[in-house]
Protein backbone atom coordinates (compact mmCIF):
# COMPACT_ATOMS: atom_id res chain seq x y z
CA UNK A 1 0.00 0.00 0.00
CA UNK A 2 2.66 2.61 0.92
CA UNK A 3 4.51 1.61 -2.23
CA UNK A 4 1.43 2.46 -4.26
CA UNK A 5 1.11 5.81 -2.55
CA UNK A 6 4.77 6.56 -3.18
CA UNK A 7 4.70 5.58 -6.80
CA UNK A 8 1.61 7.67 -7.46
CA UNK A 9 3.25 10.56 -5.65
CA UNK A 10 6.31 10.24 -7.86
CA UNK A 11 4.14 9.94 -10.92
CA UNK A 12 2.40 13.18 -10.09
CA UNK A 13 5.64 14.93 -9.28
CA UNK A 14 7.08 13.71 -12.58
CA UNK A 15 4.03 14.87 -14.50
CA UNK A 16 4.28 18.27 -12.83
CA UNK A 17 7.95 18.61 -13.73
CA UNK A 18 7.32 17.58 -17.31
CA UNK A 19 4.46 20.06 -17.56
CA UNK A 20 6.68 22.83 -16.19
CA UNK A 21 9.52 22.09 -18.56
CA UNK A 22 7.34 21.82 -21.63
CA UNK A 23 5.55 24.98 -20.54
CA UNK A 24 8.87 26.74 -20.37
CA UNK A 25 9.75 25.37 -23.79
CA UNK A 26 6.58 26.82 -25.27
CA UNK A 27 7.34 30.14 -23.60
CA UNK A 28 10.84 30.13 -25.05
CA UNK A 29 9.55 29.43 -28.55
CA UNK A 30 6.96 32.19 -28.17
CA UNK A 31 9.64 34.64 -27.02
CA UNK A 32 12.09 33.82 -29.77
CA UNK A 33 9.32 34.06 -32.34
CA UNK A 34 8.29 37.50 -31.06
CA UNK A 35 11.90 38.67 -31.03
CA UNK A 36 12.54 37.35 -34.54
CA UNK A 37 10.47 40.20 -36.00
CA UNK A 38 12.58 42.94 -34.42
CA UNK A 39 15.04 43.37 -37.33
CA UNK A 40 12.29 43.61 -39.95
CA UNK A 41 10.16 45.84 -37.74
CA UNK A 42 12.99 48.32 -37.28
CA UNK A 43 12.72 49.02 -41.00
CA UNK A 44 8.95 49.22 -41.14
CA UNK A 45 7.12 52.47 -40.64
CA UNK A 46 3.94 50.80 -39.49
CA UNK A 47 5.87 48.84 -36.86
CA UNK A 48 7.43 52.07 -35.56
CA UNK A 49 3.95 53.50 -35.25
CA UNK A 50 2.86 50.53 -33.17
CA UNK A 51 5.99 50.80 -31.00
CA UNK A 52 5.51 54.51 -30.35
CA UNK A 53 1.86 54.03 -29.49
CA UNK A 54 2.73 51.30 -27.01
CA UNK A 55 5.59 53.31 -25.52
CA UNK A 56 3.31 56.27 -25.01
CA UNK A 57 0.74 54.13 -23.23
CA UNK A 58 3.25 52.31 -21.06
CA UNK A 59 5.23 55.45 -20.26
CA UNK A 60 2.35 57.70 -19.30
CA UNK A 61 0.77 54.94 -17.29
CA UNK A 62 3.81 54.28 -15.15
CA UNK A 63 5.81 57.47 -14.58
CA UNK A 64 3.87 58.54 -11.47
CA UNK A 65 3.86 55.15 -9.74
CA UNK A 66 7.53 54.59 -10.46
CA UNK A 67 8.41 58.02 -9.09
CA UNK A 68 6.44 57.41 -5.92
CA UNK A 69 8.15 54.04 -5.48
CA UNK A 70 11.61 55.54 -5.87
CA UNK A 71 10.93 58.46 -3.56
CA UNK A 72 9.72 56.29 -0.71
CA UNK A 73 12.48 53.75 -1.10
CA UNK A 74 15.07 56.50 -0.76
CA UNK A 75 13.35 58.08 2.23
CA UNK A 76 12.84 54.79 4.05
CA UNK A 77 16.46 53.75 3.58
CA UNK A 78 17.65 57.08 4.97
CA UNK A 79 15.35 56.86 7.98
CA UNK A 80 16.37 53.26 8.65
CA UNK A 81 20.11 53.75 8.39
CA UNK A 82 20.61 57.24 9.75
CA UNK A 83 20.78 56.47 13.49
CA UNK A 84 23.27 53.64 13.02
CA UNK A 85 25.58 55.66 10.83
CA UNK A 86 25.27 58.69 13.02
CA UNK A 87 26.22 56.87 16.22
CA UNK A 88 29.26 55.38 14.49
CA UNK A 89 30.26 58.87 13.45
CA UNK A 90 29.68 58.11 9.80
CA UNK A 91 26.65 60.31 9.26
CA UNK A 92 28.21 62.04 6.27
CA UNK A 93 28.76 58.68 4.57
CA UNK A 94 25.08 57.87 4.55
CA UNK A 95 24.65 59.17 1.02
CA UNK A 96 27.08 56.56 -0.28
CA UNK A 97 25.28 53.56 1.03
CA UNK A 98 21.78 54.79 0.28
CA UNK A 99 22.51 55.97 -3.24
CA UNK A 100 24.47 52.84 -4.00
CA UNK A 101 21.64 50.62 -2.81
CA UNK A 102 18.99 52.58 -4.65
CA UNK A 103 20.84 52.86 -7.92
CA UNK A 104 22.23 49.37 -8.22
CA UNK A 105 19.60 47.32 -6.45
CA UNK A 106 16.38 48.68 -5.05
CA UNK A 107 15.62 51.17 -7.81
CA UNK A 108 15.72 48.63 -10.64
CA UNK A 109 14.09 45.80 -8.70
CA UNK A 110 11.29 47.77 -7.12
CA UNK A 111 10.60 49.74 -10.29
CA UNK A 112 10.51 46.38 -12.08
CA UNK A 113 8.05 44.93 -9.61
CA UNK A 114 5.93 48.04 -9.83
CA UNK A 115 5.90 47.81 -13.61
CA UNK A 116 5.08 44.11 -13.47
CA UNK A 117 1.91 45.11 -11.66
CA UNK A 118 1.10 48.27 -13.55
CA UNK A 119 2.17 47.51 -17.10
CA UNK A 120 2.21 43.71 -17.02
CA UNK A 121 -1.26 43.54 -15.52
CA UNK A 122 -2.66 45.83 -18.17
CA UNK A 123 -0.95 43.90 -20.97
CA UNK A 124 -2.24 40.53 -19.80
CA UNK A 125 -5.75 41.88 -19.31
CA UNK A 126 -5.77 43.52 -22.73
CA UNK A 127 -4.44 40.54 -24.65
CA UNK A 128 -6.39 38.02 -22.57
CA UNK A 129 -9.61 39.86 -23.34
CA UNK A 130 -8.70 39.93 -27.01
CA UNK A 131 -8.10 36.21 -26.76
CA UNK A 132 -11.44 35.26 -25.26
CA UNK A 133 -13.40 37.55 -27.57
CA UNK A 134 -11.88 35.94 -30.70
CA UNK A 135 -9.86 39.04 -31.59
CA UNK A 136 -6.59 37.12 -31.77
CA UNK A 137 -8.04 34.52 -34.07
CA UNK A 138 -9.67 37.31 -36.09
CA UNK A 139 -6.25 38.87 -36.63
CA UNK A 140 -5.01 35.54 -37.96
CA UNK A 141 -8.04 35.19 -40.18
CA UNK A 142 -7.16 38.51 -41.81
CA UNK A 143 -3.63 37.36 -42.47
CA UNK A 144 -2.05 39.39 -39.65
CA UNK A 145 0.31 37.61 -37.29
CA UNK A 146 -0.99 38.40 -33.80
CA UNK A 147 2.42 37.86 -32.22
CA UNK A 148 4.10 40.28 -34.55
CA UNK A 149 1.24 42.73 -34.33
CA UNK A 150 0.76 42.67 -30.56
CA UNK A 151 3.72 41.10 -28.80
CA UNK A 152 6.76 42.45 -30.64
CA UNK A 153 5.94 46.16 -30.08
CA UNK A 154 4.94 45.55 -26.44
CA UNK A 155 8.09 43.57 -25.77
CA UNK A 156 10.26 46.26 -27.34
CA UNK A 157 8.47 49.05 -25.50
CA UNK A 158 8.98 47.28 -22.17
CA UNK A 159 12.61 46.57 -23.00
CA UNK A 160 13.40 50.20 -23.79
CA UNK A 161 11.15 51.97 -21.32
CA UNK A 162 11.94 50.02 -18.17
CA UNK A 163 15.49 51.40 -17.89
CA UNK A 164 14.15 54.89 -18.59
CA UNK A 165 11.52 54.54 -15.90
CA UNK A 166 14.14 53.11 -13.57
CA UNK A 167 16.07 56.35 -14.04
CA UNK A 168 13.06 58.18 -12.65
CA UNK A 169 12.95 55.82 -9.68
CA UNK A 170 16.68 56.31 -9.07
CA UNK A 171 16.44 60.06 -9.33
CA UNK A 172 13.55 60.30 -6.92
CA UNK A 173 15.15 57.74 -4.60
CA UNK A 174 18.29 59.83 -4.43
CA UNK A 175 16.23 62.92 -3.88
CA UNK A 176 14.20 61.29 -1.10
CA UNK A 177 17.33 60.16 0.74
CA UNK A 178 18.85 63.62 0.47
CA UNK A 179 15.63 65.18 1.71
CA UNK A 180 15.63 63.03 4.85
CA UNK A 181 19.33 63.15 5.61
CA UNK A 182 20.04 66.77 4.87
CA UNK A 183 16.75 68.57 5.29
CA UNK A 184 15.26 66.54 8.14
CA UNK A 185 18.26 65.23 10.08
CA UNK A 186 20.42 68.24 9.28
CA UNK A 187 23.55 66.60 7.86
CA UNK A 188 25.78 68.87 5.81
CA UNK A 189 24.98 68.78 2.15
CA UNK A 190 28.62 69.25 1.08
CA UNK A 191 30.25 66.11 2.50
CA UNK A 192 27.08 64.13 1.79
CA UNK A 193 27.45 64.64 -1.95
CA UNK A 194 31.23 64.60 -1.89
CA UNK A 195 31.36 61.05 -0.47
CA UNK A 196 28.57 59.97 -2.77
CA UNK A 197 30.49 61.28 -5.77
CA UNK A 198 33.60 59.48 -4.62
CA UNK A 199 32.11 56.05 -4.15
CA UNK A 200 29.12 55.75 -6.44
CA UNK A 201 30.39 55.09 -9.92
CA UNK A 202 28.90 55.17 -13.35
CA UNK A 203 29.28 51.40 -13.30
CA UNK A 204 26.73 51.14 -10.50
CA UNK A 205 24.20 53.18 -12.39
CA UNK A 206 24.78 51.31 -15.63
CA UNK A 207 24.65 47.87 -14.09
CA UNK A 208 21.32 48.75 -12.49
CA UNK A 209 19.92 49.99 -15.77
CA UNK A 210 21.31 46.97 -17.59
CA UNK A 211 19.49 44.67 -15.21
CA UNK A 212 16.30 46.63 -15.54
CA UNK A 213 16.35 46.02 -19.28
CA UNK A 214 16.15 42.30 -18.57
CA UNK A 215 13.38 42.88 -16.06
CA UNK A 216 11.40 44.89 -18.58
CA UNK A 217 11.83 42.35 -21.35
CA UNK A 218 10.68 39.55 -19.06
CA UNK A 219 7.65 41.51 -17.93
CA UNK A 220 6.60 42.16 -21.52
CA UNK A 221 7.05 38.59 -22.69
CA UNK A 222 5.54 36.88 -19.65
CA UNK A 223 2.52 39.17 -19.60
CA UNK A 224 1.79 38.76 -23.29
CA UNK A 225 2.32 34.99 -23.13
CA UNK A 226 -0.13 34.65 -20.26
CA UNK A 227 -2.68 36.71 -22.18
CA UNK A 228 -2.27 34.51 -25.24
CA UNK A 229 -2.83 31.37 -23.22
CA UNK A 230 -5.52 32.35 -20.77
CA UNK A 231 -8.53 30.15 -20.15
CA UNK A 232 -11.87 31.25 -21.50
CA UNK A 233 -14.13 33.49 -19.47
CA UNK A 234 -13.56 36.51 -17.28
CA UNK A 235 -12.02 34.40 -14.51
CA UNK A 236 -9.56 33.08 -17.07
CA UNK A 237 -8.32 36.62 -17.70
CA UNK A 238 -8.13 37.45 -14.00
CA UNK A 239 -6.23 34.26 -13.32
CA UNK A 240 -3.81 35.04 -16.16
CA UNK A 241 -3.17 38.51 -14.71
CA UNK A 242 -2.29 37.24 -11.25
CA UNK A 243 -0.26 34.43 -12.77
CA UNK A 244 1.68 36.86 -14.94
CA UNK A 245 2.41 39.12 -11.98
CA UNK A 246 3.65 36.32 -9.75
CA UNK A 247 5.78 34.86 -12.54
CA UNK A 248 7.25 38.27 -13.42
CA UNK A 249 8.03 38.99 -9.77
CA UNK A 250 9.86 35.70 -9.31
CA UNK A 251 11.71 36.04 -12.59
CA UNK A 252 12.84 39.54 -11.61
CA UNK A 253 14.25 38.30 -8.31
CA UNK A 254 15.97 35.28 -9.85
CA UNK A 255 17.38 37.28 -12.74
CA UNK A 256 18.59 39.92 -10.32
CA UNK A 257 20.47 37.31 -8.31
CA UNK A 258 22.22 35.79 -11.30
CA UNK A 259 22.92 39.06 -13.06
CA UNK A 260 24.50 40.37 -9.86
CA UNK A 261 26.83 37.39 -9.65
CA UNK A 262 27.84 37.84 -13.26
CA UNK A 263 28.35 41.56 -13.01
CA UNK A 264 30.29 41.42 -9.75
CA UNK A 265 32.59 38.96 -11.46
CA UNK A 266 33.04 41.25 -14.43
CA UNK A 267 33.67 44.24 -12.19
CA UNK A 268 36.35 42.53 -10.13
CA UNK A 269 38.06 41.26 -13.25
CA UNK A 270 38.27 44.76 -14.66
CA UNK A 271 38.75 47.01 -11.65
CA UNK A 272 39.51 44.75 -8.72
CA UNK A 273 37.72 44.77 -5.38
CA UNK A 274 36.23 48.06 -4.23
CA UNK A 275 35.92 48.58 -0.47
CA UNK A 276 33.22 50.99 0.67
CA UNK A 277 33.27 50.39 4.40
CA UNK B 1 -43.77 17.17 -42.89
CA UNK B 2 -47.24 18.13 -41.78
CA UNK B 3 -47.14 20.11 -38.58
CA UNK B 4 -44.01 22.31 -38.58
CA UNK B 5 -45.26 25.85 -38.65
CA UNK B 6 -41.73 27.20 -38.51
CA UNK B 7 -40.71 25.44 -41.66
CA UNK B 8 -43.82 26.20 -43.67
CA UNK B 9 -43.29 29.86 -42.90
CA UNK B 10 -39.66 29.64 -43.89
CA UNK B 11 -40.64 27.82 -47.03
CA UNK B 12 -42.57 30.82 -48.28
CA UNK B 13 -39.72 33.16 -47.47
CA UNK B 14 -37.52 30.87 -49.42
CA UNK B 15 -39.78 30.82 -52.49
CA UNK B 16 -39.78 34.56 -52.27
CA UNK B 17 -36.04 34.68 -52.49
CA UNK B 18 -35.66 31.76 -54.85
CA UNK B 19 -33.62 32.28 -57.97
CA UNK B 20 -30.86 30.51 -59.75
CA UNK B 21 -27.51 31.72 -58.49
CA UNK B 22 -24.88 32.71 -61.02
CA UNK B 23 -22.52 29.95 -62.05
CA UNK B 24 -23.32 26.28 -62.13
CA UNK B 25 -22.77 23.89 -59.29
CA UNK B 26 -20.80 21.55 -61.52
CA UNK B 27 -17.40 23.25 -61.47
CA UNK B 28 -14.71 22.10 -59.05
CA UNK B 29 -15.60 22.96 -55.44
CA UNK B 30 -14.08 26.14 -54.07
CA UNK B 31 -13.87 24.62 -50.59
CA UNK B 32 -13.52 20.96 -49.85
CA UNK B 33 -13.18 19.06 -46.59
CA UNK B 34 -12.21 15.41 -46.72
CA UNK B 35 -12.73 13.17 -43.74
CA UNK B 36 -11.94 15.90 -41.21
CA UNK B 37 -11.62 14.72 -37.62
CA UNK B 38 -11.08 16.99 -34.64
CA UNK B 39 -11.09 16.41 -30.89
CA UNK B 40 -10.29 18.71 -28.01
CA UNK B 41 -8.61 16.60 -25.36
CA UNK B 42 -10.87 13.61 -24.95
CA UNK B 43 -13.91 15.35 -26.40
CA UNK B 44 -14.51 14.40 -30.05
CA UNK B 45 -16.06 17.30 -31.95
CA UNK B 46 -15.81 16.50 -35.65
CA UNK B 47 -15.90 12.86 -36.66
CA UNK B 48 -15.19 12.54 -40.36
CA UNK B 49 -16.63 15.56 -42.14
CA UNK B 50 -16.87 15.45 -45.92
CA UNK B 51 -18.03 18.62 -47.60
CA UNK B 52 -17.77 20.13 -51.08
CA UNK B 53 -18.87 23.72 -51.41
CA UNK B 54 -19.79 24.94 -54.88
CA UNK B 55 -18.52 28.27 -56.14
CA UNK B 56 -21.01 31.12 -56.02
CA UNK B 57 -23.52 29.33 -53.81
CA UNK B 58 -24.67 29.94 -50.28
CA UNK B 59 -24.33 26.93 -48.03
CA UNK B 60 -25.98 26.98 -44.65
CA UNK B 61 -24.84 24.83 -41.75
CA UNK B 62 -27.33 24.33 -38.96
CA UNK B 63 -27.08 22.33 -35.80
CA UNK B 64 -27.59 22.79 -32.17
CA UNK B 65 -25.33 24.66 -29.82
CA UNK B 66 -22.01 22.99 -29.11
CA UNK B 67 -21.98 20.52 -32.02
CA UNK B 68 -18.91 22.08 -33.58
CA UNK B 69 -20.25 24.46 -36.21
CA UNK B 70 -17.78 27.18 -35.32
CA UNK B 71 -14.96 24.65 -35.14
CA UNK B 72 -15.90 23.40 -38.61
CA UNK B 73 -15.95 26.92 -40.04
CA UNK B 74 -12.54 27.70 -38.57
CA UNK B 75 -11.06 24.65 -40.28
CA UNK B 76 -11.83 26.20 -43.66
CA UNK B 77 -9.21 28.95 -43.25
CA UNK B 78 -6.77 26.93 -41.20
CA UNK B 79 -7.50 28.68 -37.91
CA UNK B 80 -7.91 25.20 -36.48
CA UNK B 81 -6.00 22.23 -37.90
CA UNK B 82 -7.68 18.86 -38.33
CA UNK B 83 -6.36 15.92 -36.32
CA UNK B 84 -6.97 13.82 -39.38
CA UNK B 85 -8.24 14.60 -42.87
CA UNK B 86 -7.61 17.42 -45.30
CA UNK B 87 -8.95 20.82 -46.28
CA UNK B 88 -8.70 22.20 -49.82
CA UNK B 89 -9.28 25.72 -51.11
CA UNK B 90 -9.60 25.90 -54.89
CA UNK B 91 -7.97 22.51 -55.16
CA UNK B 92 -4.99 23.47 -53.00
CA UNK B 93 -4.44 21.53 -49.83
CA UNK B 94 -4.20 24.06 -47.02
CA UNK B 95 -4.63 21.98 -43.91
CA UNK B 96 -0.91 21.31 -43.67
CA UNK B 97 0.44 24.66 -44.84
CA UNK B 98 2.46 26.69 -42.34
CA UNK B 99 0.77 29.82 -41.00
CA UNK B 100 2.89 32.09 -43.18
CA UNK B 101 1.70 30.49 -46.41
CA UNK B 102 -1.91 30.79 -45.40
CA UNK B 103 -1.79 34.57 -45.42
CA UNK B 104 -2.51 34.95 -49.12
CA UNK B 105 -5.40 32.51 -48.97
CA UNK B 106 -6.90 34.14 -45.92
CA UNK B 107 -6.91 37.54 -47.59
CA UNK B 108 -9.38 36.24 -50.14
CA UNK B 109 -11.68 34.79 -47.52
CA UNK B 110 -13.55 36.94 -45.01
CA UNK B 111 -14.69 35.62 -41.68
CA UNK B 112 -17.49 37.06 -39.56
CA UNK B 113 -16.93 35.76 -36.04
CA UNK B 114 -19.62 34.67 -33.67
CA UNK B 115 -18.37 37.10 -31.01
CA UNK B 116 -17.78 39.77 -33.69
CA UNK B 117 -14.12 40.13 -32.72
CA UNK B 118 -14.03 43.88 -33.26
CA UNK B 119 -10.80 45.43 -32.00
CA UNK B 120 -11.58 47.32 -28.80
CA UNK B 121 -8.68 49.71 -29.15
CA UNK B 122 -9.84 51.06 -32.52
CA UNK B 123 -12.79 53.10 -33.73
CA UNK B 124 -15.48 51.60 -35.92
CA UNK B 125 -13.91 53.18 -39.01
CA UNK B 126 -10.46 51.83 -38.13
CA UNK B 127 -11.95 48.41 -37.57
CA UNK B 128 -13.66 48.37 -40.93
CA UNK B 129 -10.56 49.66 -42.70
CA UNK B 130 -8.30 47.20 -40.89
CA UNK B 131 -8.16 44.37 -43.47
CA UNK B 132 -7.23 46.81 -46.23
CA UNK B 133 -4.73 48.78 -44.14
CA UNK B 134 -2.97 45.86 -42.47
CA UNK B 135 -2.57 43.86 -45.65
CA UNK B 136 -1.01 46.89 -47.32
CA UNK B 137 -3.70 46.93 -50.00
CA UNK B 138 -4.71 50.43 -48.90
CA UNK B 139 -1.27 51.77 -49.73
CA UNK B 140 -2.20 52.35 -53.35
CA UNK B 141 -5.43 53.99 -52.35
CA UNK B 142 -5.98 57.62 -51.44
CA UNK B 143 -7.21 58.32 -47.93
CA UNK B 144 -10.44 59.72 -49.36
CA UNK B 145 -10.98 56.56 -51.37
CA UNK B 146 -10.48 54.39 -48.28
CA UNK B 147 -12.88 56.54 -46.27
CA UNK B 148 -15.40 56.19 -49.05
CA UNK B 149 -15.03 52.39 -49.00
CA UNK B 150 -15.56 52.33 -45.25
CA UNK B 151 -18.57 54.63 -45.49
CA UNK B 152 -20.32 52.66 -48.22
CA UNK B 153 -19.81 49.38 -46.39
CA UNK B 154 -21.15 50.81 -43.16
CA UNK B 155 -24.09 52.15 -45.13
CA UNK B 156 -24.88 48.69 -46.47
CA UNK B 157 -25.35 47.40 -42.93
CA UNK B 158 -27.12 50.53 -41.72
CA UNK B 159 -24.25 51.78 -39.59
CA UNK B 160 -23.23 54.95 -41.44
CA UNK B 161 -22.46 57.76 -39.02
CA UNK B 162 -20.99 55.46 -36.38
CA UNK B 163 -17.45 55.81 -37.74
CA UNK B 164 -15.96 57.46 -34.68
CA UNK B 165 -17.54 55.31 -32.00
CA UNK B 166 -15.66 52.57 -30.21
CA UNK B 167 -16.94 48.98 -30.21
CA UNK B 168 -17.52 49.20 -26.45
CA UNK B 169 -20.09 51.93 -27.08
CA UNK B 170 -22.18 49.81 -29.46
CA UNK B 171 -25.05 47.46 -28.76
CA UNK B 172 -24.66 43.76 -29.53
CA UNK B 173 -26.54 43.98 -32.81
CA UNK B 174 -24.63 47.07 -33.88
CA UNK B 175 -21.33 45.29 -33.27
CA UNK B 176 -22.54 42.40 -35.37
CA UNK B 177 -23.32 44.74 -38.24
CA UNK B 178 -19.94 46.47 -38.00
CA UNK B 179 -18.29 43.05 -38.09
CA UNK B 180 -20.22 42.32 -41.27
CA UNK B 181 -19.12 45.61 -42.76
CA UNK B 182 -15.50 44.74 -41.99
CA UNK B 183 -15.86 41.41 -43.75
CA UNK B 184 -17.00 43.04 -46.97
CA UNK B 185 -14.80 46.13 -46.87
CA UNK B 186 -12.11 44.68 -49.08
CA UNK B 187 -11.32 45.30 -52.68
CA UNK B 188 -11.46 43.20 -54.75
CA UNK B 189 -14.40 41.57 -52.96
CA UNK B 190 -13.61 38.35 -51.09
CA UNK B 191 -14.09 35.07 -52.93
CA UNK B 192 -15.61 33.40 -49.90
CA UNK B 193 -17.32 34.82 -46.84
CA UNK B 194 -17.73 32.65 -43.77
CA UNK B 195 -20.48 33.87 -41.49
CA UNK B 196 -20.70 32.51 -37.95
CA UNK B 197 -24.21 33.34 -36.75
CA UNK B 198 -24.62 36.60 -38.69
CA UNK B 199 -28.15 37.25 -37.47
CA UNK B 200 -27.84 36.13 -33.86
CA UNK B 201 -28.94 38.93 -31.58
CA UNK B 202 -30.57 40.97 -34.36
CA UNK B 203 -34.25 41.83 -34.48
CA UNK B 204 -36.25 40.23 -37.33
CA UNK B 205 -36.09 43.33 -39.51
CA UNK B 206 -32.35 43.77 -39.17
CA UNK B 207 -31.97 40.06 -39.82
CA UNK B 208 -33.88 40.51 -43.04
CA UNK B 209 -31.50 43.30 -44.07
CA UNK B 210 -28.53 41.01 -43.42
CA UNK B 211 -30.14 38.09 -45.25
CA UNK B 212 -30.75 40.28 -48.26
CA UNK B 213 -27.16 41.52 -48.08
CA UNK B 214 -25.86 37.95 -48.15
CA UNK B 215 -27.98 37.23 -51.24
CA UNK B 216 -26.90 40.45 -52.90
CA UNK B 217 -23.20 39.74 -52.39
CA UNK B 218 -23.78 36.40 -54.04
CA UNK B 219 -25.70 37.87 -56.97
CA UNK B 220 -23.55 40.91 -57.64
CA UNK B 221 -20.07 39.73 -56.73
CA UNK B 222 -20.53 35.96 -57.08
CA UNK B 223 -19.29 35.56 -53.54
CA UNK B 224 -19.43 32.05 -52.15
CA UNK B 225 -20.95 32.08 -48.67
CA UNK B 226 -20.98 29.61 -45.85
CA UNK B 227 -23.44 30.60 -43.16
CA UNK B 228 -23.56 28.96 -39.75
CA UNK B 229 -26.82 29.66 -38.00
CA UNK B 230 -29.56 28.27 -35.87
CA UNK B 231 -32.01 30.85 -37.12
CA UNK B 232 -34.17 28.73 -39.46
CA UNK B 233 -35.78 31.77 -41.01
CA UNK B 234 -32.38 33.08 -42.01
CA UNK B 235 -31.29 29.64 -43.21
CA UNK B 236 -34.35 29.50 -45.42
CA UNK B 237 -33.86 33.00 -46.74
CA UNK B 238 -30.24 32.70 -47.82
CA UNK B 239 -29.46 29.03 -48.25
CA UNK B 240 -29.16 27.28 -51.60
CA UNK B 241 -28.23 24.22 -49.63
CA UNK B 242 -28.66 23.40 -45.99
CA UNK B 243 -26.62 20.91 -44.01
CA UNK B 244 -27.29 19.79 -40.51
CA UNK B 245 -24.44 18.88 -38.19
CA UNK B 246 -25.12 16.38 -35.45
CA UNK B 247 -22.57 14.66 -33.21
CA UNK B 248 -19.69 15.48 -35.49
CA UNK B 249 -21.31 14.42 -38.77
CA UNK B 250 -23.78 15.76 -41.28
CA UNK B 251 -27.12 14.05 -40.94
CA UNK B 252 -28.98 16.07 -43.56
CA UNK B 253 -27.98 17.79 -46.78
CA UNK B 254 -30.21 19.42 -49.36
CA UNK B 255 -32.49 22.30 -50.21
CA UNK B 256 -34.96 23.47 -47.62
CA UNK B 257 -37.66 21.51 -49.40
CA UNK B 258 -35.63 18.34 -49.28
CA UNK B 259 -34.80 18.95 -45.65
CA UNK B 260 -38.45 19.30 -44.75
CA UNK B 261 -39.13 15.81 -46.05
CA UNK B 262 -36.29 14.17 -44.16
CA UNK B 263 -37.55 11.48 -41.84
CA UNK B 264 -34.62 11.62 -39.40
CA UNK B 265 -35.92 12.27 -35.93
CA UNK B 266 -33.10 14.70 -34.94
CA UNK B 267 -33.57 16.80 -38.06
CA UNK B 268 -37.31 17.00 -37.57
CA UNK B 269 -36.96 17.93 -33.95
CA UNK B 270 -34.46 20.67 -34.80
CA UNK B 271 -36.62 22.14 -37.57
CA UNK B 272 -39.67 22.12 -35.37
CA UNK B 273 -37.83 23.39 -32.31
CA UNK B 274 -38.72 20.43 -30.12
CA UNK B 275 -36.24 19.30 -27.44
CA UNK B 276 -34.54 15.93 -27.63
CA UNK B 277 -36.11 13.55 -25.11
CA UNK B 278 -32.69 12.94 -23.60
CA UNK B 279 -32.28 16.65 -22.91
CA UNK B 280 -35.47 17.03 -20.94
CA UNK B 281 -34.74 16.76 -17.26
CA UNK B 282 -37.84 16.04 -15.29
CA UNK B 283 -36.46 16.42 -11.83
CA UNK B 284 -38.33 18.68 -9.41
CA UNK B 285 -36.88 22.19 -9.41
N1 LIG C 1 -10.35 25.89 -28.40
C1 LIG C 1 -11.12 24.94 -27.85
N2 LIG C 1 -10.63 24.19 -26.85
C2 LIG C 1 -11.38 23.21 -26.29
N3 LIG C 1 -12.63 22.92 -26.65
C3 LIG C 1 -13.17 23.64 -27.64
C4 LIG C 1 -12.45 24.69 -28.28
N4 LIG C 1 -13.24 25.23 -29.22
C5 LIG C 1 -14.41 24.55 -29.15
N5 LIG C 1 -14.36 23.61 -28.21
C6 LIG C 1 -15.45 22.67 -27.89
O1 LIG C 1 -15.94 22.12 -29.09
C7 LIG C 1 -17.35 22.03 -29.05
C8 LIG C 1 -17.94 22.70 -30.26
O2 LIG C 1 -17.74 24.08 -30.16
P1 LIG C 1 -18.30 25.10 -31.23
O3 LIG C 1 -17.90 26.46 -30.76
O4 LIG C 1 -17.87 24.71 -32.58
O5 LIG C 1 -19.87 24.90 -31.10
P2 LIG C 1 -20.99 25.56 -32.01
O6 LIG C 1 -21.64 24.48 -32.78
O7 LIG C 1 -20.43 26.70 -32.75
O8 LIG C 1 -21.99 26.06 -30.89
P3 LIG C 1 -22.80 27.45 -30.83
O9 LIG C 1 -23.97 27.29 -31.71
O10 LIG C 1 -23.19 27.55 -29.39
O11 LIG C 1 -21.86 28.51 -31.26
C9 LIG C 1 -17.80 22.64 -27.75
O12 LIG C 1 -18.17 21.59 -26.86
C10 LIG C 1 -16.59 23.38 -27.22
O13 LIG C 1 -16.52 23.26 -25.83
MG1 LIG D 1 -20.48 28.67 -32.64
Amino acid sequence: MPARVFSSLFERLGALIIARISGFGRFAVFSLYAASFIPADLLSRRAWGRLLQQSLQIGTRSVPVVMITGMFVGMVLAVQAYRQFESAGLGDRLGVIVNLTVISELGPVLAGVMLAGRVGGALTAEIGTMNITEQLIALRSMGTDPIRFLVTPRFLACLVLTPLLTCYANLLGSFGAWLITVKVYGQDSGPYWEYTRQFVELWDLNSGLFKSMFFGGSIGLISCYRGFHCRRGAEGVGEACTGAFVASFIVILVLDFFLNIVMNGVYELRYGFKPII
Amino acid sequence: MSSGTASSLSFETRLDAARQPAGGSDGPPIVELRDVHKSFGTQPVLGGINLRIARGRTTVIIGRSGTGKSVLLQHIVGLIRPDRGEVFIEGRRISHLPERELVEIRREISFVFQLNALFDSMTVAQNVAFPMVESGRARHMSAARLRELVRTRLELVGMAGFEHKRPAELSGGEKKRVALARAIAVEPPPKVILYDEPTAGLDPQRSDVINRLVRRLQDEFHVTSVVVTHDMRSAAAVGDRILMLWNGRFIADGSLLELASVKDEHVRRFLEGRAEPSDIIEKPI
